[in-house]
């Protein structure tokens, strides 16, 4: 494809992402943005990174041939990025890492997180211990609920766990309090934006730390198979995981792009998290692009098994990846990444995080309609420890 | 002339009062009445909020405002019906439609303006929506004669100010602390120097919102600023209200706040 270099210097992928903010927050948005360049154009920073990458998170992170669940399959071969063996359990800390030392660079004592699963406000609890800073994380009622492990976590990580029970009291409401804790602490208070998502810079500083991910597959794979994979697949909350999967990708003729959005129900139920399959452009949240709403404009309630999909909207860069035809976005229901996430744990004996047991739905929905030699390569984002509890309720148990 | 240019004019240097309530709050068919019942306080502007799902610039108060519009299913093509209902005996106070941006791309731009203009909607202020994304929008409005109204903020510096001063239309609000609407942490003097210094680049009137809860602190802003504005102190009020004393007891707080910065 054509040359591809976004986001253009006001944040703007095509008609997608920008800095759709209250006035109070322009100029903290610029000091970042003004940072980040510094800080890109500095190869100290990138060394530190790489070497916190190394030795604290524990990269690279392995890509596993499921060779079982594939033969069962019977068709491509299904290969998986290991983000669930980093420290945290998840991809989230890459990013995590990357902003909590642009933080310290900014000279910012105390961060602030939203988190839907809990793995972004668990990486950012951790690197604030790291760091030694301050961390408070909101974090919807529901989802405190269903994910109280991971609430746990937080506290013994020495964060402070805010229950936001506003609106759906799910992510989203979560990052709306998180934004009137930036607003209120503006010159103490560093936001850690958890996805590829938000107002400017942090869709594009979010991929950049995430394309750790997919720069390692693209050396691993060839040394594995001696090429690239005929497919990458990686499930879409905000779609930090996928982004930094697909986007050195981006350049490379041949390799099919697919993100795996959470259906919930199903589509036509509605009650779904899918606004690339069914949303329309919009704006929420400091940034424009496919989100769920109704006909007056109010942000529609969304729904998955997985909290971490569970959000009305999507990072900019996915919905103009989506309509330049690079990527391709489908859904796949819960009991669809129910069944993925047991086959996962019974034949290759892991445990997926649920929102990546939507993506390895899709690679068991497809694999059998393509040839053995051909490959797939599916980001397995998360373990699913987190997740033991709300698949042992679904399955009548109580633990 | 616009109603909001005639409405400053005609005050000739006394402050204006801006009241704002939330549409629909707390229920669709008194927004009207209250509208009206603010005009009798001595409201010179109407700031009128448009019920949306995730009001990530508002606190607890006009969250909760929104939350008990938002159950009647109150949105903006309702809105803008009240606005036009208010406008059947009201030809003269400006009113400012006060929200969220995507409540306006559902509707498109054109589309709103157009409707808004006929409704006698006379200012649109979209929160998130700065100038620097407002491109499109603005032009929309501008087709109607609809004021775009643009916040400037505590932490807005000395070239952005004029920046925003090259769109500014009708009149500039400025955002008077480091906060959420309702906040605590109003500090008088700093607005005051804030506002000096807004004057060098502003030359539509300046007016201060955001943690303005009696009439001694409207008295203290507007000793500096064009106009004060109140908003969760009157949803406050509408909240400890019943629907029958909702209205009364709005005019007599707005009253007192006339009186407070005349």
């Amino acid at each position: 494809m054509d040359r591809y270099d976004f986001p253009d210097a006001r944040g703007h992928f095509g008609p997608y992402g920008g800095v759709y903010v209250a006035e109070t927050l322009m100029t903290a948005l610029a000091e970042l943005n003004e940072e980040y360049a510094r800080a890109k154009a500095d190869p100290a920073f990138w060394e530190e990174f790489r070497y916190e990458l190394k030795h604290y998170v524990g990269r690279p992170s392995p890509i596993y041939h499921a060779k079982r669940w594939s033969e069962l399959l019977g068709g491509a071969q299904v290969y998986l990025k290991r983000e669930d063996l980093n420290h945290t359990g998840a991809h989230k800390v890459n990013n995590t890492i990357g902003q909590a030392l642009l933080a310290r660079r900014m000279g910012k004592k105390r961060v602030i997180a939203e988190t839907g699963a809990g793995q972004h406000g668990v990486a950012s609890a951790t690197v604030a211990a790291r760091y030694g800073m301050e961390c408070v994380v909101y974090m919807g009622a529901e989802d405190v609920k269903r994910q109280s492990p991971n609430v746990y976590r937080m506290k013994l990580l020495g964060a402070t766990v805010v229950p936001v029970e506003s609106g759906s009291k799910t992510l989203k409401d979560a990052m709306n309090e998180a934004m009137r804790d930036w607003v209120t602490n503006i010159d103490s208070t560093f936001y850690i934006i958890g996805t590829a998502a938000g107002p400017h810079p942090y869709p594009m500083l979010v991929r950049d730390f995430q394309t750790v991910i997919g720069e390692e597959c693209k050396v691993q794979m060839p040394e594995m198979i001696g090429r690239q994979p005929d497919v990458v697949v990686a499930c879409v909350g905000g779609g930090s995981n996928a982004i930094g999967m697909f986007y050195p990708y981006i350049g490379v003729d041949g390799v099919r792009m697919v993100g795996v959005e959470a259906g919930g129900n199903g589509i036509e139920t509605g009650r779904h998290a899918a606004p690339l399959s069914v949303g329309k452009p919009g704006v929420l949240h400091g940034f424009r692009s496919y989100l769920m709403f109704d006909e007056d404009g109010q942000i529609s309630d969304t729904h998955s098994v997985s909290a971490g999909l569970d959000y009305p909207g999507v990072g900019p860069e996915h919905s103009y990846l989506k309509d330049i035809g690079r990527a391709e976005y489908t859904a796949i229901n819960d009991d669809e990444a129910l069944k993925a996430f047991h086959d996962l744990c019974r034949y290759e004996g892991i445990i997926p995080a649920l929102e990546s047991s939507h993506a390895l739905a899709w690679a068991a929905k497809v694999a059998p309609t393509m040839s053995k030699d051909q490959v797939i390569l599916v980001n397995l984002s998360g373990r699913g420890d987190k997740d033991i509890n709300t698949v042992a309720s679904l399955s009548g148990l109580t633990l | 002339m616009s109603r909001i240019a005639a409405c400053f004019a005609a005050l000739a240097g006394k402050k204006a009062l801006i009241p704002f309530i939330t549409a629909g709050d707390p229920h669709p068919e008194q927004t009207v009445g209250l509208m009206h019942g603010l005009v009798e306080g001595g409201a010179d502007i109407i700031e009128l909020g448009v019920p949306f799902s995730d009001p990530m610039a508002d606190g607890p108060v006009i969250q909760r405002a929104s939350e008990r519009a938002l159950a009647h299913k109150v949105g903006l093509r309702h809105v803008l019906e009240m606005v036009a209902e208010f406008r059947k005996t009201n030809a003269t106070t400006p009113v400012v439609l006060m929200g969220y941006l995507n409540p306006l791309c559902a509707m498109g731009y054109a589309e709103f303006a157009k409707r808004a203009a006929a409704a006698g909607v006379d200012g649109m202020l979209t929160v998130d929506c700065p100038p620097e994304e407002a491109e499109e929008l603005a032009a929309a409005l501008q087709q109607e004669n609809i004021d775009p109204i643009f916040l400037l903020a505590p932490t807005t510096p000395a070239e952005r100010v004029a920046e925003i001063a090259r769109h500014a239309r009708g009149y500039v609000y400025y955002v008077s602390l480091k906060g959420v609407t309702g906040a605590g942490n109003l500090d008088i003097d700093d607005v005051a120097r804030k506002i000096a210094a807004l004057r060098q680049h502003i030359q539509v009137p300046i007016g201060v919102g955001f943690g303005i809860r009696d009439g001694a602190t409207a008295r203290a802003i507007a000793v500096t600023a064009d106009a004060v504005v109140v908003g969760s102190r009157l949803v406050q009020e509408i909240e400890a209200a019943t629907p029958e004393t909702a209205r009364e007891r709005l005019t007599s707080l707005v009253a007192e706040l006339k009186a407070a910065i005349s």
